[in-house]
């Protein structure tokens, strides 16, 4: 078992509860920009992208901390990789915010802040409205797309005869 | 008990005269007595706004309140009000919206803003968490809503969230809108006039900060319960048609205004309908622009070819099409999205423009308005004229002057204001009330003027919502005959019940897909620390807050005449549909209506009811 946080951004409607929700659960209040995830909403292009820390198996922020708060270690009950942060070992200094190419890694409250997957299920999942967040196999998805793309090619054969 | 969470406890004071901010504390009382949003806004300005004030004068004053709800992950949490004193009606004026503007006034600190007094020049304020700028707006002033919302972006911060008003809102439009992310509109009772004439172009405020709640483990499994009631199939209809997927089962029922209210059924209304144009002219079904924590996403957005204001935009939603394309009787989503969109950038709102110009094609084609007078020939299904009538009343050229000032005016400037379909002189919505009769009575008695969403009476009939206390708490199961005229309690009880949801500071779609009361009760209490003292300790603040609306009115000088319908709805009996035959009772459901509101027959609140509600009754007549 190897899930992961998946994103299906065909069904984001740009609705900010992901943001809302992480940041009750791990901030105590609603606050969209204390969400370890992040909805970015290209008005006039009629599409939102969340955008969310994807557990890199080589991870740059964990390879650049200096004080060794950053690790890797498998949930038990998911079987999920999760990239996680030590607050007693953090100092805050940023180095991670530097060297995370995507910003899903910030300091917050003094500590480095990072979607630590709520432990293995993840709140933001849970309500996500339209099912544009999903917690699923690893390769669950690569086989949705797979099966989504043999179905399209499959009816242009058709048509082609 | 004191409320600590949900709320900012802060207001925000800003005299635009003096360009000076003061922060106050929000009065706890009220906000327990009122909830928020629409309550605390009504109560400010009650006791703030006499009544002889001049609603486009400086004495007038603009509440912009949120709920304490407003900015959490509840469902729908994501309105806010604008309160003031109405240049159409001279009553109350509420206009919701949502929106992130909606959200960052909580987020930046306060629960509700207040602008008072004129500026000198035209400004717009800028209000980054607490700090609070007054800037030069002389270049943004005749720009367009987007224009505007864009200038100020770019001015201000990328992430602060803009409310604004078009050319409409600056040359007084009686009927002017604000507008708010991009398409988002508080739309009715003339609210954007109010900012115009304090020569305020915008408001832009950035919000860094969150909302806490009372009980977290209470209020998130108050939302769970909540979106769970949120499965429905109905909510991915509204997903995918949004408020033009009703346009058909409104037809079906006799209560789609057809050619200024002459009919009740439009034979063409596929034409118009909500699948006709998620096939046509719809973008998507507005991904990407939910309003925040709303699960459904109903909005819609067009795109209509370049050329006389077209180009890509909000709407149109189904009041829209209701008068633009079936009142007007034009049958054309185009001719309707571009009315729409003229209407968007330049800040009008969208039906009581459509109503008002279904009024002057009726009297143009009865030969009551000179063909001179307007310009051109107006017979309805003329999409080209109305449009082109929709640009020149938002520049007051020509007929267009006599048109910003409604319907009413201007079918009064000919002597004939029974033409005009509306209360208190606003125009009445997409339904008719002959064949939804609860909507006459919700129509004639709305404070704030016809009127469609403070009081949804159509929706425990056509729409079917049954579980709701209004009919749960009676075992009825099924939904009312929308012909049904005995039971004006229930338009009472609905009154009261909107304006829980519209004070919390959610959205109504939420209740009518599938929330109740009592996920509201639970949401406001875990949120606030407060007991609301059950279902009738709730009602009660409904009613307070109703009742406050009325009295405002009423020391405003609108009496119980007013609660009254267009001489069409009350003496011509609808000549289609399943309504055919019928005139709006009003006569027969409104005393037992005052009756039920504890009011006398003038209408007016009796001392017993008041003191039951806690309110004083003003001393002076």
């Amino acid at each position: 078992m190897n899930k992961m946080l998946v994103i299906d951004i065909d069904k984001c409607t740009g609705c900010h509860v992901c943001e809302l929700m992480c940041s009750f659960q791990h901030h105590g209040e609603f606050n969209p920009r204390k969400g370890r995830i992040h909805t970015t909403v290209l008005l006039h292009d009629e599409i939102a992208i969340p955008v969310v820390c994807t557990q890199c198996e080589d991870a740059w922020c964990e390879r650049i901390c200096p004080t060794g708060a950053i690790s890797s270690t498998v949930l038990p009950e998911s079987g999920s990789r999760v990239v996680q942060v030590d607050k007693e070992k953090c100092v805050g200094c940023r180095m991670c915010v530097l060297a995370c190419p995507f910003g899903n890694i910030e300091v917050r409250e003094g500590h480095a802040d990072k979607c630590d997957l709520c432990g293995g299920d993840p709140l933001c999942v849970q309500f996500c409205p339209r099912g544009a967040l999903r917690f699923v196999e690893g390769d669950e998805r690569e086989a949705e797309k797979r099966g989504k793309w043999a179905k399209a090619l499959a009816g242009s054969y058709g048509e082609g005869e | 008990m004191t409320a600590t969470t949900g709320w900012n406890s802060k207001v925000l004071r800003i005299d635009l005269t003096s360009s000076s901010a003061t922060v106050e504390e929000l009065d706890r009382t009220i906000a327990e007595e009122y909830i928020g949003c629409l309550g605390l806004g009504t109560r400010y300005l009650y006791d703030e706004v006499g009544p002889t004030v001049d609603p486009l004068g400086p004495d007038n004053k603009l509440y912009i309140p949120t709920g304490p709800l407003t900015g959490t992950g509840a469902p729908g949490a994501n309105r806010y009000m604008l309160v003031t004193k109405s240049p159409l009606t001279g009553g109350v004026a509420n206009s919701s919206a949502a929106g992130d503007f909606a959200t960052a006034i909580k987020y930046a600190g306060f629960d509700m803003l207040i602008l008072e007094g004129v500026a000198e020049r035209p400004v717009y304020v800028f209000i980054d968490d607490g700090q609070v700028s007054f800037r030069d707006a002389s270049d943004l002033w005749g720009q367009e809503t987007e224009e505007t919302e864009r200038g100020v972006i770019a001015a201000t911060a990328p992430d602060a969230k803009v409310a604004c008003i078009g050319p409409a809102g600056e040359r007084l439009v009686r009927f002017a809108c604000v507008m708010n992310d991009m398409g988002r509109a508080a739309g009715r009772g003339g609210v954007g006039a109010v900012m115009g004439s304090k020569r305020l172009k915008a408001i832009a405020v950035r919000g860094t900060g969150g909302v806490k709640v009372a009980d977290g483990p209470r209020f998130i499994e108050t939302v769970r319960r909540c979106y769970e009631a949120l499965t429905d199939p109905y909510v991915e209809h509204f997903h995918k048609h949004g408020t033009p997927g009703v346009l058909q089962l409104v037809n079906s029922y006799g209560g789609l205004p057809t050619k200024n209210f002459q009919y009740g059924t439009n034979a063409r209304s596929e034409d118009i309908s909500g699948e006709r144009l998620a096939e046509t002219l719809s973008v998507r079904p507005r991904m990407g622009m939910a309003c925040p924590a709303c699960p459904v996403a109903c909005g819609r957005v067009s795109r209509v070819e370049a050329g006389t204001h077209g180009g890509v935009g909000a709407g149109p939603e189904y009041e829209t099409i209701g008068m633009f394309g079936s009142s007007c009787y034009t049958n054309d989503l185009e001719a309707v999205t571009r009315a729409n969109f003229i209407c968007n950038r330049e800040g009008m709102d969208t039906i009581t423009m459509g109503g008002s110009i279904a009024c002057a094609m009726e009297m143009f084609e009865r030969g009551l308005i000179p063909r001179d007078d307007i310009g051109f020939a107006l017979r309805f299904g003329d999409g080209e004229a109305m449009v082109k009538l929709v640009e020149m009343t938002a520049r007051r050229e020509g007929f267009g002057d006599l048109l910003a000032e409604g319907g009413y005016r201007m079918a009064e400037h000919y002597g004939h204001p029974k033409f005009s379909m509306g209360a208190k002189k606003q125009e009445l919505a997409s339904y008719d009330p002959r064949a939804i009769q609860s909507m006459a009575l919700a129509y004639a008695t709305e404070p704030r003027g016809g009127c469609h969403i403070r009081g949804e009476a159509q929706d425990y009939s056509i729409y079917s919502v049954v579980h709701w206390h209004i009919t749960k708490d009676r075992g009825i199961e099924e939904p009312l005959d929308p012909l049904d005229t005995d039971h004006p309690e229930f338009v009472a009880e609905l009154q009261d019940w909107f304006r829980l949801i519209d004070s919390g500071g959610l959205c109504n779609f939420m209740f009518y897909l599938g929330m109740d009361e009592d996920q509201l009760r639970d949401l406001i209490e875990a949120a606030t620390g407060m007991d609301m003292g059950g279902h009738p300790g709730l009602m009660r603040i409904g009613a307070r807050i109703f009742n406050l609306e009325v009295l405002y009115n009423r020391r405003a000088g609108l009496t119980a005449a007013d609660d009254t319908l267009p001489p069409r709805m009350l003496e011509e009996p609808l000549p289609d549909g399943p309504g055919k035959g019928y005139v709006a009772e009003l006569a027969k459901m409104l005393p037992p209506y005052y009756r039920y509101r504890g009011w006398d027959e003038d209408g007016n609140l009796t001392p017993e009811k008041a003191a039951e509600l806690g309110l004083e009754l003003p001393t002076e007549a």
